[in-house]
């Protein structure tokens, strides 16, 4: 199982919960599994083309995931996935 | 006995002294860096101005100490005075010491000042400075040095909100000589939790004013300019030129991306971060600037390239903050920009730190420039400043915010 943090902006959809331990081989897997238990993550984290959306990133462990494999990065049980958009807020 | 006038003395030391003009002391000195320039003058004067380079000796002291400074009898050694008669004479009392190769500087430094040659003010701090900054200039890392360079420093803060709040405080304690800060808003009532510059006294007033009066009173020293205006693609530039380091404590996606191309276009760090409930995103934008070796990193676009489509992420205003959450990310943003400022420690720069308030944890994510940028990437498509309200759709979206927007004059170019 891996753990997967999930921003304070998507944390309607998972009750408030802050961390999760999900499994899957691979990041994809691991957030489509995600959306299977969390019903609307998929449409919040992917576009059209079932790429991550260009205002999120998607950290394994302290790398962003276009750095590594994309969604095909694979992913260990001791391994942390990070769902990371972009905030505004600032006032 | 026989005497001599005033004048016949200098004409005859001038026999023997070789003068030169400020240009020709200003040429040499480019042409031998290594070169002694002594300051004659007293100490009131040196302070007031002297000559890039040169090493101050009081004439009253020149002969006693003459040899510290210059040992060697042979060496050249350039004397200059106010108006270079003062010069003259000490340039005749060192060649009786043995000093083959004194020159005097004709017209001394009103002369190298009429000249428009460039010199040089010390800098050192009052009484008052060294009581008020006593601990940083304990601090080795810091020092008087340090504390000089925060002095001469100038800050932009974008948004006066709850992120510019704590920022523009601690900068202006820590002695930040220069903190611009824009807003257009005045303040509210409901900015009171968080908006720790402002008070029930300053309520309706204008923020820049409210921010200008509380910084002046916690330091004199800081000079506060107040830009009473939205930050648009026709202005940020002519706000942002001159700013050593901008902190963004904006409140939208325009304003976000606006700051980050104005600064990477300018070639100005940015120290950047946002807010949303318990959960608060730091981390400093650098650009590269090969002259000054510095490597720099990603930019706001290399990790969003694309703002969310409108509604999409709600805002403070609909989801709420937990007041003390900008405290404490605003006042990392006033950290690294100390750290900017001075060169000390590590700055955020290539890294995120994400701070969550319920799990009372920071953690640092690493985030790399992207070769693709359209701003900072290899080929960059981005090269002046565009329409952001079109690029994150904003216009079209009848949102409160925008509503009060609408009636200042210059709101179309956001
Ligand atoms: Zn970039």
């Amino acid at each position: 199982m891996s753990t997967v943090f999930i921003p304070t902006t998507l944390r309607r959809l998972t009750g408030n919960q802050s961390r999760l331990s999900i499994e899957g081989a691979t990041v994809g897997e691991i957030l489509t599994a995600l959306d299977r238990t969390y019903p609307g993550f998929a449409e919040r984290l992917f576009d059209g083309n079932g790429q991550v959306k260009r205002f999120i990133n998607i950290f394994v462990n302290d790398e962003e995931i276009r750095t590594l494999q994309g969604l095909a990065t694979a992913v260990g049980p001791n391994d942390t996935i990070s769902i990371v958009p972009a905030m505004a807020g600032g006032a | 006995m026989s005497y001599l006038t005033r004048d016949q003395l200098l004409a005859r030391i001038r026999a023997e002294v070789p003068e030169l003009s400020p240009r020709e002391v200003h040429e040499r000195m480019k042409q031998d860096p290594s070169l002694t320039v002594i300051d004659i003058r007293e100490r009131e004067e040196w302070l007031e101005g002297h000559l890039p380079g040169a090493r101050h000796i009081s004439r009253s002291f020149l002969e006693l100490q003459i040899e510290l400074v210059q040992p060697d009898r042979k060496a050249p050694i350039v004397l200059y005075c106010a108006g270079g008669t003062r010069s003259l004479l000490a340039a005749h009392n060192l060649r009786e010491l043995g000093y083959e190769n004194v020159i005097s500087m004709r017209g001394g430094f009103s002369g190298w000042v009429n000249a428009d040659l460039p010199f040089k003010v010390p800098r050192f701090l009052r009484d008052d400075q060294r009581e008020r900054y006593a601990r940083h200039l304990i601090l080795p890392e810091l020092g008087e040095d340090g504390q000089i360079r925060l002095l001469d420093a100038r800050v932009l803060i974008v948004g006066a909100g709850g992120l510019g709040s704590p920022a523009a405080l601690y900068l202006a304690a820590a002695g930040v000589g220069t903190l611009g800060i824009v807003d257009y808003d005045n303040v509210d009532r409901t900015n009171l939790q968080r908006q720790i510059l402002h008070g029930e006294s300053t309520v309706g007033v204008p923020k820049v004013e409210s921010a200008i009066q509380r910084l002046k009173d916690l330091n004199p020293d800081v000079e506060v300019i107040g830009y009473r205006q939205p930050l648009t693609s026709a202005n940020a530039f002519d706000i942002l030129r001159g700013y050593d380091v901008v902190l963004n404590g904006s409140d939208n996606f325009p304003t976000r991306y606006l700051v980050n191309d104005a600064c990477h276009l300018l070639g100005i760090p940015l120290v950047d971060a946002s807010i949303f409930m318990f959960e608060g995103q730091v981390t400093v934008y650098q650009p590269a600037d090969p002259a000054r070796a510095i490597e720099g990193g990603p930019c706001y676009r290399c990790l969003y390239p694309d703002p969310p489509p409108p509604g999409e992420v709600p805002s403070c205003a609909e989801a709420g903050v937990l007041g003390v959450l900008p405290g404490i990310i605003g006042s990392i943003q006033a950290v690294e920009a100390i750290k900017l400022i001075t060169g000390i420690g590590r700055p955020l720069v290539g890294r995120l730190l994400m701070y969550d308030a319920l799990d009372q944890s920071f953690r640092t994510l690493n985030v790399r420039r992207d070769p693709a940028c359209p701003l900072c990437g290899e080929h960059p498509t981005i090269t002046e400043l565009i329409d952001y309200e079109q690029f994150c759709g904003v216009a079209t979206l009848p949102t409160p915010t925008a509503a009060i927007r609408m009636p200042l004059p210059v709101a179309a170019a956001r």
